[in-house]
């Protein structure tokens, strides 16, 4: 069992509720953190080494170091409850199970940070959770943990939820605070950083959901021995959303230490592939991290044992790594196919691209088209290499980093599976009714034996 | 002449105050939101114009905003809306079966609403259900775990819900 400090009241009755959260030590943390100064919380967090969970891993506390203090502004602090990686699905079991966790989190984080209003920006499709947010919020606020001097330290605090409406860009923390001030989900060009002008011209952090609860256990536990779990800059516990073809999808809590084959293959986690089925490839990360194909997915190109961490994840770059990203850890089995699959991610980066920069705009509906006519028979092998070049030009050459996020899958299937897109040109027939299989891509167990 | 009910009338007052003064355009999302719910799923302009009225900012305001999430409606939809996500993680569990049954039951492709006016299919993107495919989203909540059995459910249920409340 490794060590559980999100989840691990999880399966407590009645535990989305205030009650059963206050009588199992919840709020806890609130009162610990109340009898320091902001400054020491943020010194506390930078202790815990714990990094940003929306999927860049910046550190937290550093991060909150920087935010701009001048004399009579407010200062915000906006939760990022967007959600939209596919792949990922942690912030809702968080905020769906254990609302409490993340309003203890963001009432410590709110002190820290001197925000009077905090938002909650959750995805609009997730409808249901914003009144078992706003719920827990005021069973918060009732029991003296929210409102006006909060613990008699003088501290106003409100919470407030706020709905999307569908838009993935809005995850992106300047698209999200446009998309709080009520305009469209445009990136803005940064400097300025929200941390200086971030919403309504104030300074502002944007935290991610599991940040943000992660701050509860740093508290009850002490920055130092949060610092302890994990290993190295990989500190604490991350949630991972798995899915696609494993015998149990679900949201698991990992300490960082455990290796990626015991993820897939415990029954603990993953519980392996149905069906007898080989693996072919995992993008560990979320939709925009680089594909690995099963040999490069257990072992590193080194030869080392990869694991479930920061470090682990992306060793080899990209031409032999990926990326932790949001944990979002998508699978597939030897069945699938890795054309079709890159069809359906250039299409929602395409769907989603805000079209304020043309190598994004243009780049991504290219690349749709381009993977649509190799998957359904009618593309060329030069399509392949027209494939790379549009990829290359968007990366980096836009501002915010969707197109990025755009070009690295496609980019990581051609780097790995090369051969199968040339096998979809060459037998446009065969290609309708069956998929390429795992060809040379052989099961990384037999590879190790 | 449109106007809010009552009850959405101090709905919006709520959400008036999330925000310090003077920053109600921030309320446009959420408003637009309840419009949606209120005046028949979708957002025609003579809706938008009033929520632009109702918020003291230009009409464009709102309909640029309007047009740009994937939640509101510009055109009249069914009285049930199924939305099937399609990608990637849903795909590697079956969505495009589960599409191609629903358009066979219904009868409709992708876009098209029944004649009745009861169904609308549409396909959409990455729902944050990936774990729990293939799912669908369907009113305020999402159907998980999809199989031929279950869509068949869930349009009986639909059917019967209308018939009850018409
Ligand atoms: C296109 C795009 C989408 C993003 N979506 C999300 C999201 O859904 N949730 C999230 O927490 N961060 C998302 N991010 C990252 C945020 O911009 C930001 O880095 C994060 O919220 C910071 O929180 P953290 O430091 O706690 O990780 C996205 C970034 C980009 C470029
Ligand atoms: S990279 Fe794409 S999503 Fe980001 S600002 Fe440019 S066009 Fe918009
Ligand atoms: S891919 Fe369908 S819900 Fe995420």
């Amino acid at each position: 069992m490794s060590t559980k400090l999100l989840l691990d009241k999880a399966n407590i009755e009645g535990i989305r509720f205030y009650k059963a959260y206050r009588e199992n030590g919840g709020y806890a943390a609130v009162e610990k953190a109340f009898k320091m100064t902001p400054t020491e919380i943020v010194e506390e967090v930078k202790k815990s080494g714990l990094r940003g969970r929306g999927g860049a891993g910046f550190p937290t506390g550093m991060k909150w170091s920087f935010l701009a203090k001048p004399e009579g502004v407010p200062r915000y602090l906006v939760c990022n409850a967007d959600e939209s990686e596919p792949g990922t699905f942690k912030d809702r079991y968080l905020m769906e199970f254990l609302p409490h966790l993340l309003i203890e989190g963001l009432i410590i984080s709110s002190f820290a940070l001197g925000s009077n209003r905090t938002y909650i920006y959750i995805r609009g499709e997730y409808a249901w959770i914003p009144d078992i947010l706003e719920h827990a919020i005021e069973e918060a606020k009732q029991n003296g943990w929210l409102g006006k001097n909060i613990l008699g330290t003088g501290f106003d605090c409100e919470i407030y939820v706020q709905r999307g409406a569908g838009a993935y860009i809005c995850g992106e923390e300047t698209a999200l605070i446009e998309s709080l001030e009520g305009k469209r989900g445009n990136p803005r060009i940064k400097p300025p950083f929200p941390a200086i002008k971030g919403l309504w011209e104030s300074p502002t952090v944007v935290n991610n959901v599991e940040t943000l609860a992660a701050i509860v256990p740093i508290f009850n536990i002490g920055g130092e021995e949060y610092a302890k779990i994990g290993v190295g800059k990989s500190t604490g516990t991350k949630l991972i959303s798995a899915c696609g073809n494993i015998n149990k999808p679900g949201v698991y809590e990992i300490d960082m230490t455990i290796s990626v084959e015991e993820f897939v293959y415990s029954d603990e986690y993953c519980g392996g592939i149905p069906n007898g089925k080989r693996l072919k490839a995992c993008i560990p990360g979320g939709s925009s991290v680089p594909i690995l194909p099963a040999n490069l997915l257990f072992k590193t190109a080194k030869g080392e044992t990869r694991l479930m961490n920061y470090e682990s994840l992306s060793d080899g770059g990209f031409a032999t790594g990926s990326m932790m990203g949001s944990g979002g850890f998508i699978v597939l089995d030897e069945d699938q196919c890795i054309v079709r699959h890159t069809l359906t991610l250039a299409r929602f980066y395409h769907h989603e691209s805000c079209g304020q920069c043309s190598p994004c705009r243009e780049g991504t509906g290219w690349m749709k088209r381009v993977l649509y006519n190799l998957e359904y028979g009618k593309g060329k092998l030069s399509d392949i290499d027209l494939l790379w070049d549009i990829q290359r030009r968007i990366e980096g050459n836009t501002i915010c980093p969707l197109g990025d996020a755009a070009a690295w899958p496609v980019a990581a299937a051609i780097r790995h599976f090369r051969d199968e897109f040339e096998w979809h040109v060459l037998n446009p027939e065969e290609s309708q009714v069956r998929n390429f299989g795992l060809a040379h891509y052989a099961d990384a167990r037999e590879v190790m034996v | 002449m449109i106007q809010f009910s009552e009850k959405s009338l101090n709905e919006v007052q709520k959400i008036f105050a999330r925000y310090p003064e003077g920053k109600q355009k921030s309320a446009l999302l959420p408003v637009l939101h309840l419009a949606q719910e209120e005046f028949g799923g979708w957002l025609d302009v003579p809706v938008m114009d009033y929520v632009a009225e109702l918020l003291g900012i230009t009409p464009i305001e709102v309909y640029e905003v309007a047009t740009f999430y994937s939640m509101y409606n510009m055109k009249p939809v069914g009285k049930f809306v199924f939305e099937v996500c399609q990608t990637g993680p849903c795909m590697l569990r079956g969505s495009d079966d589960i599409i191609n049954y629903i358009k066979s039951k219904l009868g409709i492709s992708v876009g098209e609403t029944t004649p009745d006016g009861l169904f609308t299919l549409k396909v959409v993107e990455c729902l944050g259900a990936c774990g729990y495919a293939p799912m669908m989203q369907l009113g305020k909540h999402f159907r998980e775990h999809l199989t031929p059995e279950k869509v068949d459910s869930i349009i009986e249920e639909c059917r019967s819900f209308s018939a009850i409340n018409n």
